[in-house]
C-alpha cells in the first residue's frame, strides 16, 4: 500500500491529506473529508447523486480516484450554501420540489451549472442538465419547475 | 464502493515520460483520462492493471489543431469541450451532433472522445460519426508513433488493435471537402441519458455520395458499405431508399440483450436509416431538422 499525499481546496479552504492510489473521491470526502452531501447511489456514474464540482464542472466523484484531486479546486453542496440557501434552493424549497432528498444534492448543483452556463436557460437545456440525475420520488416536474422559475427571472431573491 | 484491487498511480509530465512508464509496464498499466469507464471498471474487477497512468497533465493532448482538412483531436479533448466548440459544430456537425447523446453531462465534463474509442464497446456514440469523416487514430508506443484508420482499430466488443503498452494521443478526422449534410440517429430506452441501442451516422455530399454508419448492431461499429455502394452516385428518392433498406438485413449482425430484442433493433435501424438518410440530404439542401434535434 502506497499512500499519496494529496493537497485540495474543499469549499473554499485548503486540505492535506494521504490517500491510496485506489481511493475513490467519493469516499473520501463522506469519510475522510467529512462531507456528507455527495450520496453513493450506483457508485457507476449513472445515476448523479455523488455529483461535486471540480475545476468549474460538474463530475460524478464516484468515478473519479482521491488522487486525480490532487491540486483541484473541489466544491459540494455545503459550499454552495456557505451563505445561507442560493436563489435555486429557496425555490426548491418553496415548491416542494424534493421528498426524500437523496437526489437533491447532485440536481442543485447540475441545476447550478446549467444556470451558470445558461443564464437564462430553456427548458431544453434544463433538461440536458438534469438528465442523468435520477429522482425516485418526484416525478421531476417540481424539480423542473423550480430550475425555470429561477431561469426565467421569476423567482423571488 | 472501494477498488479491492491494488494499483501504482504515476502522473507523467511530458509525452516520452508516459510512453516509457507504459512500454516499462508491458501493457500492464492501463492509461487514465476522463476515468468514466475505466473506474467502473476498476470497481468491477474486470480491470487489473499494475498501475493506472494518469495523462493529465500532458497539455500536448489537450487541443484540438486545425488544419485544412483536418481536426486533430487531442486525446484529453472531453466531450463537453467538442460540444461547446464552435468550430466542431460548424465543420464537423455529425460528431458534434453525437458529442450530445453521450451519457450524461457529469460524465461528458471527463469523458474523451479517445476514451471512448479505447473502450470499443458496440454501442459507443462516437464512433458512427467518426467513421463517415473518415477518421484516423494516432498512436504511440514503445515502438514509436503510428497511424490506424479507425475503421481498422475495432477488432471486437471491448477489443481494439492497441498494441501492449501503447497510447492513442489524438484522433484526427476529416473535414468533407465538398459541402455536405449529416445527422447522427440515436434510439435509447428513453429521452436522456442511455446507452444507445441503435446509432446510427450519415453523411450526405455535395455529390451524391454518402456515407453510412452504425453502433449497437453489431460487434463493432462499421461503416455500411453495401448500403453507400448502392446509393453512390444516385440522388435519394424513396424508392432507392426502399432498395437501401432491404440491404440492412446484410449489413448488420444485431444481438438481444438487456436493451432491446434483435428484431427491435433490425426493425429500428431500418426505420431510422428513413429518417436520418432524409434528414441528412434535407440539411445538405439547407432545410431538414435543426441540428441536435431528435430524430426519432
Ligand atoms: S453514485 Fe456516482 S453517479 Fe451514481
Ligand atoms: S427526492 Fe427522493 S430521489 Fe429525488
Amino acid at each position: 500500500m502506497k499512500n499519496i499525499s494529496i493537497q485540495l481546496k474543499l469549499n473554499g479552504v485548503r486540505r492535506t491529506l494521504e490517500v491510496e492510489p485506489s481511493d475513490v473521491l467519493l469516499d473520501v470526502l463522506r469519510d475522510k473529508l467529512g462531507v456528507k452531501s455527495p450520496k453513493v447511489g450506483c457508485d457507476r456514474g449513472d445515476c448523479g447523486s455523488c455529483t461535486v464540482f471540480m475545476n468549474g464542472k460538474t463530475v460524478r466523484s464516484c468515478l473519479v480516484l482521491a488522487v486525480e484531486a490532487d491540486g483541484a479546486d473541489v466544491v459540494t453542496l455545503e459550499g454552495i450554501s456557505k451563505n445561507g440557501p442560493t436563489r435555486l434552493q429557496k425555490e426548491f424549497v418553496k415548491r416542494n420540489s424534493f421528498q426524500c432528498g437523496f437526489c437533491a444534492p447532485g440536481v442543485i448543483l447540475s441545476a447550478e451549472e446549467a444556470l451558470k452556463k445558461h443564464p437564462r436557460a430553456s427548458d431544453e437545456e434544463i433538461k440536458e442538465h438534469i438528465a442523468g440525475n435520477l429522482c425516485r420520488c418526484t416525478g421531476y416536474k417540481p424539480i423542473l419547475d423550480a430550475i425555470k422559475t429561477v431561469a426565467s427571472g421569476k423567482a423571488s431573491k | 464502493m472501494p477498488i479491492a484491487h491494488e494499483f501504482d498511480y504515476h502522473k507523467p509530465k511530458t509525452l516520452p515520460e508516459a510512453v516509457k512508464l507504459l512500454a516499462e509496464y508491458r501493457g500492464k498499466a492501463k492509461p487514465l483520462a476522463g476515468g468514466t469507464d475505466l473506474i467502473v471498471w476498476l470497481k468491477g474487477g474486470l480491470e487489473k492493471p499494475e498501475a493506472v497512468v494518469d495523462i493529465k497533465a500532458l497539455r500536448e493532448l489537450g487541443r484540438i489543431v486545425w488544419k485544412k482538412d483536418e481536426a486533430l483531436i487531442g486525446a484529453l479533448i472531453t466531450f463537453s469541450e467538442l460540444i461547446d466548440n464552435a468550430d466542431v459544430r460548424k465543420k464537423l456537425p455529425v460528431l458534434w451532433e453525437a458529442s450530445r447523446t453521450v451519457a450524461s453531462v457529469g460524465v461528458r465534463n471527463r469523458a474523451t472522445l479517445a476514451g471512448n474509442i479505447c473502450s470499443a464497446v458496440p454501442s459507443l456514440d462516437s464512433a458512427p460519426a467518426l467513421l463517415v469523416y473518415d477518421a484516423v487514430v494516432h498512436l504511440q508506443g514503445p515502438r514509436g508513433k503510428r497511424q490506424m484508420p479507425l475503421k481498422d482499430f475495432f477488432m471486437g466488443p471491448k477489443k481494439t488493435a492497441l498494441a501492449p503498452g501503447e497510447l492513442v494521443t489524438g484522433v484526427a478526422v476529416r473535414i468533407p471537402k465538398k459541402k455536405s449534410g449529416g445527422c447522427y440517429a440515436k434510439l435509447g430506452r428513453y429521452a436522456g441519458e442511455d446507452l444507445a441501442q441503435v446509432g446510427l451516422a450519415v453523411l450526405a455530399l455535395a455529390d451524391n455520395t454518402y456515407r453510412v454508419a452504425h453502433c449497437a448492431v453489431g460487434p463493432v461499429a462499421r461503416r455500411a458499405e453495401k448500403i453507400e455502394g448502392l446509393l453512390n452516385g444516385k440522388r435519394l428518392s424513396d424508392i432507392l431508399l426502399e432498395e437501401a433498406v432491404r440491404l440492412v438485413d446484410k449489413e448488420i449482425s444485431p444481438i438481444s440483450d438487456i436493451r432491446s430484442s434483435k428484431e427491435y433493433r433490425l426493425h429500428m435501424t431500418k426505420v431510422m436509416l428513413r429518417r436520418a438518410l432524409w434528414a441528412a440530404v434535407n440539411r445538405l439542401a439547407g432545410s431538414g431538422p435543426v441540428a441536435g434535434s431528435s430524430l426519432i
